[in-house]
C-alpha cells in the first residue's frame, strides 16, 4: 500500500503539473482528493492492515493528500496570476488617447475684469450698487453739476429718448442716487458697475454700448492723498505689483479737483516705447475730489464732508490686460473669443 | 492747441529746456500734451541761393540749368525741373551733404552730361504740407517774397527747425487756447518771467467817428463791441514770419488783413473780424439778436437761416456776420479791399454755443467765444492788431475807438486758509510755499495770518471756489509729491448684496451647465425689440422705448427680449464654421409701462443654443442638443435656487416650434419660456436646429430659497418597484407621475420615468410609459403588505381616471 500511495502521489503531481486550466485542476482534486477518489480507495483497504501497519499508512496517506493539496494550491495561485495578468494586458488601453472632454462654459472677459475690481473693493468695505439705464437728465448731468447747456454736455453726446430722459452716458448718476439715499450721512463707500451708451458709431475703438465702473468714497476728512493711495492699491492689484502710477490734472464737472491716472507702460517699464506713444505712461482712469455742488445737490454739506471718485472703462482695462485689439469683440460673442478667457 | 516752440519763447525764455521735457513738464502739471512734431529740418547746408543765370539744359527739354549764387566764392551749377525757376529768384538751395525729410540725401551729380551741384527746392520737399503752399509755388519751387540774404541758413526762415507741441485742453483750460495764456502757464511751471507784447500804435488825426457808429441792441448777449478804421490799406501776403506762425498753428496764410486777425487769435485768443468797410456799406454797426428767418450768406458760401436766440452783425440792415461764428461773404476781405472796419468785441458764450451748435460751424473764433475770453485784453488785443495792420498793410489807423458797452470784469475772490488746502490734499505745504505758487500763477492776492484772499485775473475763469485753488496748489506743489495714503474712517463691512450674490450664482451655474456668457446690445431694431417677447411681459409694456435720434436703425430701439440679438451672435459663430454655440446672457429688458415714464428694467436669464451638446468623436459619442437638454439644465438651476417646483407646460408661441415649447411656471405664474426656434424662423437666420430660453430672473429670486435644514439619513431600506402602462400617446408623463406620487402616499417617495416607447408593436395613437417608485419610511421598514396596497391603488386609479392599461 505504501508503494501504492508513493504511486497515486507522483501520478497527481505529474498531473497538478501539466494541468492548462482551473477546471483540469478541479478535476485532479476529484481524481485523487474526492469522496470516491483514489486515496479513499486505498484507504478503503485499511482493514486488511496490521494493527501496527495501520498509523503508518494512515499517517502517509495524510502526508500524500497534504503534498496533493498543497501542490493543487500552489498551481491555482499560479493559474491565477497568469490569467490576471492577461486580463491586465487585455484591458491596456492607450493613455495618449483624448479625454471625454467635460464641457463647461465661462464667463464674459467683462464680466472677469468687473468682478475682480469689484471683489477688491467690496474686500475694502465697499458695496456694490447700481441703477437705472434709462436715466433721468437730472440725475445724468444736473446732479453731477452739469446744468442744461453746461460745455461739458457736449463731451458726451447722449441718446435722449424723451427730452428729460436718456440712456445714462455714465454710471455716475448711480453716485448721486446714492448719495441721496444716505441722506447727508457719510461714510458712503460704493463701487458702481453698468452698461452705458454714447452716440459713437462703432468701430475699433469706439462703441455706442460700453461699460464703466465707478467709485465713491465720501466721509469727513477724506483727502486727494486718500485717493492716490487707493487708486495705487487698485492698479497694482490688476496690472501687477511691479506697476507705478502718476497723476496728471483733468477736468470733469463732477470732480475738484480733477485728475486722470496713467501707468507706468508695461512693455518699456517707464522708458517710452511705441505702446505708451513715447510717455511711457498709459492713461487708465479718470478721478477726482467730488466737486462740492454735487455733494451740496445730494444733501451733503461740502465743508463738512469731502470724497472721491474715481471711473474707468473695463473694456480699456480689458484691451490693455490682455491685448485685445478691437472693441467689437466684446460684444460679437464669438465663441472662438468667448472661450479664451474661461480660466481662472 | 499746437504750440510753436519758437513762437513760446518770444514769451519765456525756454533755455536749456528740452522740448519733451517741456511736454512731460506741463503734462504732469496740467496741459496735456499728446505729441511733439518736429523738427522737420536743421540743416545748415539749407540756405539762401540767388539764381544769377538761367539756361535751358543741353541735353533735356524740361531741365533748366542754373548758376545759383549761395554765398560761396563760385557759383554753383545745378539742374532744376521746376517750371517756374528764372533769373533774379531768390530760392531755397540744398547745397550737398542736406538730407531732406523724405531721407533723400542731395550728392553733387551729373544730369544729363552737366553738373548738378545741389536742389533748388519746392516746399512739399522740405516738408511743409500742401494745404499750407501759396498755388503759385504749388507745383514749382519757392521763391522768397521777403528780404534775404544769399547764403542766409534756410532754415529758420521757413521755420523747419522749430518744434510743435500738440496740446489736448481741457474744458476748463480754454486760456491756453493762446500763446499768452500757454506763456503765463508754462512761466508758471518753471517759475520764470514773462514778456508780453505791449502794443503801441500811432493814431491819425482824422476821427473814426465820421466814418461808424456802434450800437449794442442785446447788452446780455454783446456786453462790449469795438470798432476800428484802419484806412489806405494795402492787402498783400504776410511777412514770412507772419506765415510761419500761422502754419505752426496749423492756419493756413491768405493775406496780411486776414492774416493778423489770425495771429491775434492765436496770440491773445481774442476772435477779431475784419469787414471790407466799402462793402459792409454802412456807418454804423448795429449787434442784435436774428430776426426770425432772417438769411446771411458765411463766408463759407453757405446760404444760412438765423433763428431770434442768434446774435447778429448788422449795418443797420442787413446781418453781415453771426456774432463770434463766421463773417457773411458779402464784406468779406478782398484784395481790393481799401478801408477795414475791425470788430473786437465780447460776445456771451451761450449765445456762440448755441448759434455754432445749431449751425454746425466750430470756428476758431466760435471755440474761443463759447468758452469765454478774457474780457479786460480785449482792446489790448485789438491794438495790436491795428499796430500790426499799419505796419504790415501801410493802413492809417484812424483816431479813437468807437465803442460800447463795457470791459469791466468782476473778479471771483477765493479764501482760504493753509490747513484747508493740507487737508484737502493730504499734505503739509508751507504758507511761504502756496504764496510762492499763487505768485507764480501771477494772482492777486492778500495774506492775513493764514489766511489767503486770492482774486482771479479774467483770464482763468475756471478759479471759482476754494477747490479751484486747491487744485492749483495741488498741481504746481506736484501731484507726484502727494503722498499715497488710505482713508482713516472706521472700516466697515462691504460685499454683496443677496440680489447681487444671486446674480453671481446664476453666471456660476450656467458656466457649469456649459454656456458661455454673452454681452448683446441693449438697443436693437425695431423690428426685433418686440420678438421673442415672453408672455408675462406681453401685456405689460405698450410698445418698446424708442430713441429719440438714432445713430443707426440697427440700434433704435429698446429690446424687450435678448434673444434675437443672441440668435444673431449664434448666426454669426455658425457662419464662420462654429457649429456648437451655447450662448447665455443676463442682462436688462426695458418695460416702458406709460409713455415718457422712465422705463422699469427686468432681468432676464436668456440663452440660445445649437449643434452638439457633448461629443466625443473617437468613442463614438455625440450629443445633440434636444428640448430635454435645455430643460435638464434649467431643472438644475430651479433645483438651485429654488424650494417651489417649477412646473413646464406645452405653449405655442410667435416664433418657436408649437410642438416643442413650454412656458415655465413658479407658483402658477409665468416666469419664461423654453423651446426650439421654429424652423422658419430658423431658416431667416441660417440656423440648424436651436434651442432658447428667456427667464425672469427677478421672479425667481423673489421665491429664491434655499432650506438649510438638515434632514437625517434613514438606516431603513427603500423598496423600489417598477410599473409600466399603455396610455394616450398625447397624454402628458406628468399628469400620470403627479397622480402616482399622490396616490402612492404616504410611503411614496420618487417617481420617475425611465422608459417611454411608441411605435412598432404598439397600438395606434398608444405609447408605453415605465415609472420606477421608491418607497421609503424613515422609521422603520416597509412591509410587503404596505407596497402591494399602495401599487393597487395607483394601479387602480390610472385605469379609471386614465385609461391607462397595466403592462405584464
Amino acid at each position: 500500500m505504501k508503494e501504492r500511495l508513493k504511486e497515486i502521489k507522483q501520478e497527481a503531481l505529474d498531473r497538478i503539473q501539466s494541468a492548462a486550466d482551473e477546471q483540469s485542476l478541479q478535476d485532479v482534486r476529484v481524481y485523487f482528493l474526492g469522496k470516491k477518489g483514489q486515496i479513499t480507495e486505498v484507504l478503503k483497504g485499511m482493514g486488511k492492515l496490521s494493527k501496527e501497519e495501520r498509523p503508518v499508512i494512515g499517517q502517509l496517506a495524510n502526508e500524500v493528500r497534504d503534498e496533493i493539496t498543497e501542490a493543487l494550491e500552489s498551481k491555482k495561485a499560479k493559474l491565477e496570476q497568469v490569467a490576471l495578468e492577461q486580463q491586465l494586458q487585455e484591458e491596456s488601453v492607450d493613455v495618449t488617447l483624448p479625454g471625454r472632454p467635460v464641457n463647461m462654459g465661462g464667463p464674459h472677459l467683462l464680466r472677469k475684469v468687473i468682478r475682480d475690481i469689484e471683489d477688491l473693493f467690496t474686500s475694502m468695505g465697499y458695496e456694490v450698487a447700481e441703477g437705472p439705464e434709462v436715466e433721468t437728465d437730472f440725475y445724468n448731468f444736473e446732479s453731477l453739476n452739469l446744468p442744461k447747456h453746461h460745455p461739458a454736455r457736449d463731451m458726451q453726446d447722449s441718446f435722449f429718448i424723451t427730452d428729460e430722459l436718456l440712456m445714462r452716458t455714465q454710471t455716475s448718476p448711480v453716485q448721486a442716487r446714492t448719495l441721496r439715499k444716505h441722506d447727508g450721512q457719510g461714510p458712503v463707500k460704493i463701487i458702481c458697475p453698468g452698461k452705458v451708451y454714447r452716440r459713437d458709431t462703432d468701430d475699433a475703438t469706439h462703441s455706442h454700448q460700453f461699460t464703466q465702473i465707478e467709485g465713491l468714497y465720501v466721509d469727513e476728512n477724506i483727502r486727494m492723498s486718500d485717493l492716490k493711495g487707493t487708486l495705487n492699491v487698485f492698479a497694482k492689484h490688476i496690472f501687477g505689483e511691479d506697476r507705478s502710477i502718476r497723476l496728471r490734472p483733468s477736468f470733469f464737472p463732477f470732480t475738484e479737483p480733477s485728475v486722470e491716472m496713467d501707468i507706468s507702460c508695461k512693455i518699456c517699464g517707464g522708458e517710452g516705447c511705441s505702446v505708451c506713444k513715447g510717455s511711457g505712461w498709459i492713461e487708465i482712469l479718470g478721478a477726482g475730489m467730488v466737486h462740492p455742488n454735487v455733494l451740496e445737490m445730494a444733501g451733503f454739506d461740502s465743508e463738512k464732508y469731502t470724497g472721491f471718485a474715481f471711473g474707468m472703462g473695463p473694456e480699456r482695462i480689458a484691451m490693455l490686460k490682455y491685448g485685445v485689439e478691437d472693441i467689437r469683440h466684446f460684444y460679437t460673442n464669438d465663441i472662438r473669443f468667448l472661450k479664451q478667457f474661461h480660466g481662472v | 492747441m499746437l504750440v510753436s516752440r519758437k513762437w513760446l519763447e518770444q514769451y519765456v525764455n525756454l533755455d536749456g529746456i528740452d522740448t519733451q521735457d517741456l511736454a512731460e513738464d506741463i503734462t504732469k502739471s496740467g496741459l496735456e500734451v499728446e505729441e511733439v512734431v518736429g523738427p522737420q529740418l536743421d540743416d545748415e547746408n539749407l540756405v539762401v541761393g540767388y539764381v544769377e543765370k538761367c539756361e535751358q539744359h543741353p541735353n533735356a527739354d524740361k531741365l533748366s540749368l542754373c548758376q545759383v549764387d549761395v554765398g560761396e566764392e563760385e557759383l554753383s551749377q545745378i539742374a532744376c525741373g521746376a517750371p517756374n525757376v528764372a533769373e533774379g529768384q531768390y530760392v531755397v538751395v540744398a547745397k550737398p551733404g542736406t538730407r531732406l525729410p523724405g531721407g533723400l540725401k542731395i550728392k553733387k551729380a551729373k544730369l544729363r552730361g552737366e553738373a548738378s551741384e545741389g536742389m533748388i527746392c519746392s516746399l512739399q520737399e522740405l516738408g511743409i504740407e500742401d494745404k499750407f503752399v501759396k498755388d503759385e509755388f504749388k507745383d514749382g519751387i519757392y521763391v522768397f517774397q521777403d528780404d534775404v540774404t544769399v547764403g542766409e541758413p534756410a532754415c529758420p526762415l521757413l521755420n523747419l527747425d522749430d518744434e510743435i507741441i500738440e496740446i489736448e485742453l481741457t474744458a476748463n483750460r480754454s486760456d491756453c487756447l493762446s500763446m499768452i495764456g500757454v506763456a503765463y502757464e508754462v512761466a508758471a511751471v518753471y517759475d520764470k518771467d514773462i514778456e508780453l507784447p505791449e502794443p503801441t500804435v500811432l493814431m491819425d488825426q482824422e476821427p473814426s467817428s465820421d466814418y461808424i457808429s456802434v450800437h449794442i441792441d442785446n447788452e446780455t448777449a454783446n456786453p462790449y463791441y469795438g470798432a476800428w478804421m484802419v484806412k489806405d490799406i494795402t492787402i498783400k501776403p504776410s511777412p514770412l514770419w507772419l506765415q510761419n506762425r500761422l502754419i505752426s498753428a496749423g492756419i493756413r496764410p491768405i493775406n496780411n488783413v486776414v492774416d493778423v486777425t489770425n495771429y491775434i487769435l492765436l496770440e491773445y485768443g481774442q476772435p477779431l473780424h475784419a469787414f471790407d468797410y466799402e462793402r459792409f456799406d454802412s456807418k454804423e454797426v448795429v449787434t442784435r439778436l436774428a430776426k426770425e428767418g432772417e438769411t446771411i450768406k458765411t463766408l463759407d458760401g453757405e446760404e444760412r437761416t438765423l433763428s431770434s436766440d442768434q446774435l447778429v452783425i448788422t449795418n443797420g440792415k442787413e446781418a453781415h456776420a453771426i456774432a463770434g461764428v463766421m463773417g457773411g461773404e458779402e464784406s468779406e476781405v478782398q484784395d481790393d479791399t481799401k478801408t477795414v472796419l475791425l470788430e473786437a468785441a465780447y460776445f456771451k458764450p451761450q449765445v456762440v454755443r448755441k448759434a455754432s451748435k445749431d449751425h454746425g460751424i466750430r470756428s476758431e473764433a466760435s471755440s474761443r467765444y463759447e468758452k469765454g475770453i478774457d474780457i479786460t485784453r480785449v482792446k489790448e488785443a485789438a491794438t495790436r492788431a491795428v499796430q500790426l495792420l499799419s505796419e504790415l498793410g501801410n493802413g492809417k489807423v484812424l483816431g479813437e475807438i468807437v465803442e460800447e458797452g463795457s470791459t469791466d470784469w468782476d473778479p471771483a475772490v477765493v479764501t482760504f486758509t493753509k490747513n484747508e488746502i493740507n487737508d484737502r490734499i493730504g499734505a503739509d505745504i508751507s504758507l511761504d510755499e502756496m504764496v510762492q505758487i499763487i505768485e507764480r500763477l501771477r494772482f492777486d492776492y492778500e495774506v492775513d495770518g493764514d489766511t489767503v484772499k486770492v482774486i482771479a485775473p479774467a483770464r482763468r475763469q475756471d478759479i471759482a471756489i476754494k477747490e479751484d485753488m486747491v487744485e492749483e496748489i495741488a498741481r504746481l506743489f506736484g501731484y507726484d509729491n502727494i503722498p499715497y495714503t488710505l482713508p482713516q474712517g472706521v472700516m466697515d463691512k462691504g460685499g454683496l448684496t443677496t440680489r447681487q450674490n444671486l446674480i453671481r450664482e446664476v453666471h456660476r451655474y450656467m458656466q457649469k451647465a456649459g454656456l458661455n456668457e454673452s454681452l448683446t446690445y441693449s438697443l436693437t431694431k425695431e423690428e426685433w425689440a418686440t420678438k421673442f417677447v415672453s408672455p408675462e411681459i406681453q401685456n405689460l409694456v405698450v410698445s418698446p422705448v424708442a430713441l429719440k435720434m438714432p445713430m443707426t436703425d440697427l440700434h433704435s430701439h429698446l429690446r424687450l427680449s435678448a434673444i434675437p440679438e443672441l440668435l444673431s451672435s449664434v448666426q454669426y459663430n455658425v457662419a464662420r464654421n462654429q457649429y456648437n454655440v451655447a450662448l447665455y446672457e443676463v442682462g436688462s429688458i426695458y418695460l416702458q409701462k406709460q409713455p415718457e415714464v422712465q422705463p422699469e428694467q427686468n432681468l432676464r436669464l436668456s440663452a440660445a443654443v445649437t449643434g452638439l451638446w457633448e461629443s466625443h468623436p473617437w468613442q463614438g459619442e455625440k450629443k445633440p442638443i434636444d428640448f430635454f437638454v435645455i430643460k435638464g439644465a434649467l431643472e438644475g438651476f430651479f433645483d438651485h435656487l429654488l424650494e417651489d417646483e417649477v412646473t413646464f407646460e406645452k405653449a405655442e408661441l410667435d416664433g418657436l416650434h408649437p410642438g416643442r415649447t413650454a412656458v415655465m411656471k413658479l407658483k402658477d405664474d409665468v416666469i419664461g419660456f423654453v423651446g426650439q426656434v421654429h424652423p422658419a424662423v430658423q431658416k431667416d437666420y441660417d440656423l440648424q436646429e436651436t434651442y432658447i430660453f428667456d427667464l425672469n430672473l427677478d421672479k425667481v429670486f423673489d421665491q429664491a430659497a434655499y432650506s438649510e435644514n438638515y434632514r437625517p439619513i434613514t438606516k431603513y431600506p427603500a423598496i423600489a418597484q417598477d410599473l409600466a402602462f399603455v396610455v394616450d400617446r398625447d397624454l402628458p408623463a406628468k399628469q400620470l407621475e403627479d397622480a402616482i406620487l399622490q396616490q402612492g402616499q404616504p410611503h411614496l417617495e420618487s417617481v420617475q420615468v425611465f422608459d417611454v416607447y411608441q411605435g412598432e408593436h404598439m397600438e395606434e395613437g398608444k405609447k408605453s410609459i415605465a415609472f420606477s417608485l421608491l418607497f421609503q419610511n424613515d422609521e422603520r421598514t416597509l412591509k410587503d403588505e404596505e407596497i402591494e396596497e399602495a401599487r393597487k391603488q395607483i394601479v387602480t386609479h390610472l385605469e379609471s381616471h386614465y385609461q391607462a392599461v397595466l403592462r405584464g
